[in-house]
């Protein structure tokens, strides 16, 4: 994998120095993980998100958890994740409002197509407006004709960037700028329809726990490979619209977890079990 | 063919929302042609004409895009090894397009340019001349019509593909070859006693 991506001679005087750290220190083909942070260029390591925000929190740690970021094409959808996806060292494809799984299975199909030797790996980031609301048809019809799709939802209970509005994963009684009498009716289910729709893989987790979430990540994204898609639903609290300091969000998710309005969870189907277990026995050998 | 237009395709700024020269029935060249101001001529003539420009430029600038700056396939490097001769014998300053992510607002305009937002670069380096080498078409295109809106920018695009209407002076069918000529071009007129600008 060495040298996997190399600069025209004579241009690497007028590069500047982020691809230079890229190509030089970049995770592409290293196999790195969350443990490997502050060791190598990032390919996220600037965005316009607010300071405290949980889906950035989260992003950084998805994207150090790929277990092939050169082989990844993600696909995004409108929200806040998408302020930050224009600068992700990794192709990614905005798509329309709620489209993303679908743009995510054409994708996926053209690519087998086109590289019918190769594993390429397309995972879906969006936030929960875009996942449960407005793309929970598209969202749920990939999950129906298991395509072999990532699809990770970054929760942060609200479309946040767009004045506060309640989500489909907001919180009963949950009160926003643009929600003042409360949300009136309980956080979708959203694992539990997923399980249901075909998922060989489901799981729940947040940026407080970086070593699992990592884990889950790679997990989801190898299992999506061979057997079928998969869901990871990532907490993330959006500190502007909740209205908490900045450096409190680790800790509104421990809050979360000790009243027991939040658990860890991970589903799995016992051909997606049996995947990894020879995964990691040809690992061994 | 005969370009039928009579739409020019001239510095600008030409305003927010410039027509893409395509609406206003400029054509591409066909093969063995260039493409200059709106006008179809001679490859010939659109090759002289560019080294014309680089030379009369006070600050020509090279923008070479991902096609040209990473070696990714065969054949890569020998054009970009071209691309680099032209512009060390311009002159010309280089400043590099190596993808197409928004960055905004993180750009640094002074050591990169960005597709979707080509006009912070020309502003920031007061570029008079600009050439485009190695960018995929469809970037290409929004950044040129961005330019025509924004700036007085004179646009110079090397297509390796069809061409690009929205420059003032296009080629297409560009290969290492070409730009070569180009260099050739500009060398004679140096040697003529045209002094760059």
């Amino acid at each position: 994998m060495k040298g996997l991506f190399k600069i025209s001679p004579g241009y690497e005087d007028v590069m500047p120095q982020e691809y230079l750290d890229l190509v030089n220190n970049g995770p592409y083909g290293k196999n790195y993980g969350v443990d490997d942070l502050g060791t190598f260029k990032e390919l996220l390591e600037e965005h316009p998100l607010c300071a405290g925000c949980g889906l950035a929190l989260s992003m950084r740690l998805v994207l150090a958890s790929l277990p092939a970021p050169e082989d990844t094409i993600m696909v995004g959808s409108t929200g806040c994740s998408s302020l930050a996806f224009t600068q992700v060292a990794v192709h990614n494809i905005h798509s329309l409002f709620g489209n993303q799984n679908a743009v995510a299975t054409g994708l996926k199909r053209a690519l087998k197509i086109r590289f019918p030797d190769k594993v390429k790996d397309v995972v879906v980031m969006a936030g929960d407006g875009a996942t449960v609301d407005i793309g929970l048809d598209m969202v749920m019809h990939s999950w129906f004709r298991r395509e072999k799709i990532t699809t990770i939802m970054l929760d942060n209970e609200a479309y946040a960037n767009t004045g506060g509005q309640e989500s489909g994963m907001s919180q009963q009684n949950a009160v926003l700028n643009m929600a003042p009498t409360g949300k009136k009716f309980p956080k979708i289910a959203l694992p539990e329809v997923a399980k249901a729709s075909g998922c060989a893989y489901v799981g729940v987790v947040s940026p407080a726990q970086p070593k699992r979430l990592g884990d889950m990540v790679r997990k989801a994204i190898l299992i999506a490979r061979e057997v079928g898609p998969t869901y990871l639903q990532l907490y993330s609290p959006c500190p502007t619209n909740y209205k908490f300091k900045s450096r409190e969000t680790m800790q509104k998710i421990k809050e979360r977890m000790e009243s027991g309005m939040f658990e860890v969870m991970e589903y799995i189907t016992p051909e997606a079990e049996a995947f990894l277990a020879e995964m990691k026995e040809g690992d061994k050998q | 063919m005969t370009a039928k237009s009579s739409y020019k395709v001239l510095p600008g700024p030409e305003g927010y929302l410039p027509p893409a020269a395509a609406t206003m029935s400029v054509m591409l060249p066909d093969p063995g042609e260039g493409l200059v101001e709106g006008e179809i001529v001679p490859q010939e003539q659109a090759i002289n004409k560019i080294a014309e420009k680089l030379l009369s430029a006070k600050n020509p600038t090279f923008f070479p895009g991902p096609l040209v700056l990473w070696a990714w396939k065969d054949g890569v490097i020998e054009k970009a090894v071209a691309a680099k001769e032209l512009a060390d014998v311009v002159g010309a300053k280089i400043i590099p397009m190596p993808d197409y992510r928004p960055k905004y607002p993180m750009i640094n305009p002074e050591i990169e340019i960005n597709p979707n937002h080509p006009n912070l670069t020309i502003w920031h380096n007061k570029i008079d001349v600009c050439v485009f080498v190695g960018v995929h078409c469809h970037f290409a295109n929004i950044a040129l019509k961005i330019i025509r809106g924004g700036t007085s920018c004179y646009t110079i695009a090397l297509c390796g593909e069809m061409g690009h209407e929205d420059a003032m002076i296009t080629l297409r069918d560009v290969k290492a070859d070409t730009i070569r000529k180009i260099t050739e071009a500009v060398k004679e007129m140096k040697a003529g006693g045209v002094v760059s600008g």
